[in-house]
């Protein structure tokens, strides 16, 4: 579906991106996550041929983006970061402009901005001017300005930005709906975002690809140690129990919980295939400890984000 | 073709939807009408005067004393208001970002420069249609010769059509619509009186910049002879500032 090579993009001596590979599969929801500034959009603007790569290439369809960018652009979506839309015009009359622009044949054109009006939600407001509506309607139309053309590939540049939660949850769920017969590849720095809506991920930081894979496995990749919080009555409680605790084969190592305040909580980190709630909670019960709670800590994707993240400035 | 359509589909009901076209066509057929109103009164004291005199006046006729002053004054008026109508064409839609969209839409930046020229073009020619009732006017209390009249409105046009595409050109270059206003009435006026110059330099140099003059190619078209070459200098000048603009566009998205 999409082949990168080597792709960088220079701004005079600043380097936006460097180097990026990777491949989209058909069908696939790809998210780009990386911090502002990353090279996330330059990336996007070049697969959408709206910026030609200093080097290295790319094809999108089997199409090259740069000897053979007609036949990319006819065949893609695209919505910006900033969500330009003309706000003089009626919804549908947009529409049909950017379904006429895009090569939408004359006679299907109607069609065409039916199906992406209803696609997107836009029966209300399909005759009035876009400048009039809520932030959330005009990021449907700028969704349904991608989709106008039903293009096979869908390029969402930060697509929830500046939205409020429901109106979050409603794109979202818009998102999800159009990857189930289409590929899209969006990007965010918003990590649940895209923990929810992709089936892989792709991380960059500083122009460079960090890592590519699946939220599950990436979380799996990175977890080094697993972490039982365990929550006691009282310090003294938390003093005892570190003792009886730590002769538990697996424990690497045992720490009061810094935020909590009355210093009653205990981690406790252990290899990452190891379980110690059971072994923990048998022991502190059997010596008469009083445990009042005892969980194990998932390893959020944020943290390895950031992990990740500065790991790469080192 | 058809996307060329759709642009210039859409910059026209911008044009008329925004009161940006209303406005500009009142003002330019007010500022006319009282340019043919002040021009023809004169004319009709001068013909009073050699009525009362015994000279002859076989020097008087309509078109040296009324049209050609006419289109002369509205050649200035339309140097003053074609970069109002040009100057958002590129410059506003770099601005609000929908510039970037329109590049990644399957559309030539050929057929987005042409579209958007074409549209500005059509209003121009909609002002100065408007302008027509002077010499129809003339033609039902008088006899002005009809050619004369063609041509010079044919000079008018291309000179106008000359201007707007600076215009476009100026306006693909920048996001700032006042800079993109301004820098087309500076390149305007420049081609306008290049020509002043002409006099006080060596005979060699005098010649070339009469000939790169707006209002030495006007000259001819106003006095009902229309020359080819006058007609290629026209063409010329706005095929070079339109290549210039699709040149502009591309170089942008290097830039960029």
């Amino acid at each position: 579906m999409i082949e990168v090579r080597k792709l960088s993009k220079y701004f005079g001596f600043t380097r936006a991106v460097q180097d990026l590979s990777f491949t989209v599969e058909q069908g696939e929801v790809l998210g780009f996550l990386g911090p502002n500034g990353a090279g996330k959009t330059t990336t996007m603007k070049m697969l959408t041929c709206y910026l030609p790569p200093s080097s290295g290439s790319a094809t999108v369809l089997g199409y090259d983006i740069l000897s053979d960018s007609m036949e990319v652009r006819r065949r893609i979506g695209y919505l910006p970061e900033k969500n330009p839309l003309y706000h003089d015009m009626r919804v549908e009359g947009y529409l049909s402009f950017v379904a006429r622009l895009k090569g939408v044949d004359p006679s299907s054109v109607d069609g065409a901005v039916d199906g992406a009006v209803e696609r997107c939600g836009l029966s209300e407001v399909r005759r009035s001017t876009i400048g009039t509506l809520s932030k959330g309607y005009q990021q449907r139309v700028g969704i349904a300005q991608a989709i106008v053309n039903d293009p096979r590939l869908l390029i969402l540049d930060e697509p929830t930005i500046g939205l409020d939660p429901r109106q979050i949850i409603d794109i979202r769920k818009l998102i999800r709906e159009l990857g189930e017969n289409r590929t899209v590849i969006l990007s965010s720095h918003i990590l649940p975002e895209v923990s929810q809506v992709c089936d892989r991920i792709i991380i960059i930081n500083r122009g460079r690809l960090v890592a590519v894979d699946s939220p599950e496995n990436l979380r799996d990749r990175l977890r080094r140690a697993s972490m039982t919080r365990v929550r006691l009555r009282d310090a003294a409680a938390r003093e005892r129990a570190e003792e009886l605790t730590r002769s538990i084969e697996g424990v690497m190592m045992i720490r009061a919980d810094a935020s909590a305040d009355d210093g009653a909580v205990m981690v406790v980190e252990s290899a990452p295939d190891r379980d110690l709630r059971e072994e923990i909670a048998r022991r502190l019960v059997g010596a008469g400890v009083p445990l009042l709670e005892i969980y194990n800590e998932e390893l959020s994707l944020e943290d390895i984000f950031i992990r990740l993240v500065t790991e790469e400035e080192h | 073709m058809r996307t060329l359509a759709a642009l210039y589909r859409r910059e026209i009901a911008y044009y008329f939807q925004s009161v940006t076209a209303y406005v500009v066509i009142a003002v330019f057929l007010l500022i006319s009408g009282y340019f043919f109103f002040s021009i023809f009164r004169y004319y009709n004291f001068l013909s009073l005067q050699y009525m009362q005199s015994d000279s002859p006046a076989g020097e008087l006729n309509l078109i040296d004393g009324v049209m050609r002053p006419l289109l002369g004054n509205i050649s200035i008026l339309i140097l003053l208001l074609l970069p109002l109508l040009t100057m958002r064409l590129l410059a506003e839609e770099r601005k609000q970002g929908t510039f970037e969209l329109l590049l990644t839409y399957p559309v030539s930046d050929a057929a987005a420069v042409g579209g958007k020229y074409l549209a500005a073009l059509s209003v121009y020619a909609v002002m100065l249609a408007g302008t027509l009732v002077y010499p129809v006017m003339l033609a039902v209390f008088a006899d002005p010769e009809l050619f004369p009249v063609v041509s010079g409105y044919l000079g008018i046009f291309l000179m106008g059509a000359s201007f707007i595409a600076m215009g476009i050109f100026f306006s693909s270059l920048t996001g700032n619509q006042i800079v993109a206003g301004v820098s087309t009435f500076g390149a305007a006026l420049f081609f306008l009186i290049i020509g002043w110059a002409a006099p006080f330099v060596g005979t060699g140099l005098a010649a070339v910049l009469a000939q790169i003059s707006l209002l030495y190619h006007f000259e001819s078209f106003s006095k009902g002879v229309i020359d080819t070459q006058d007609i290629s200098y026209y063409v010329l000048l706005t095929g070079f500032f339109l290549f210039m603009t699709v040149r502009s566009l591309e170089s942008a998205r290097w830039r960029s």
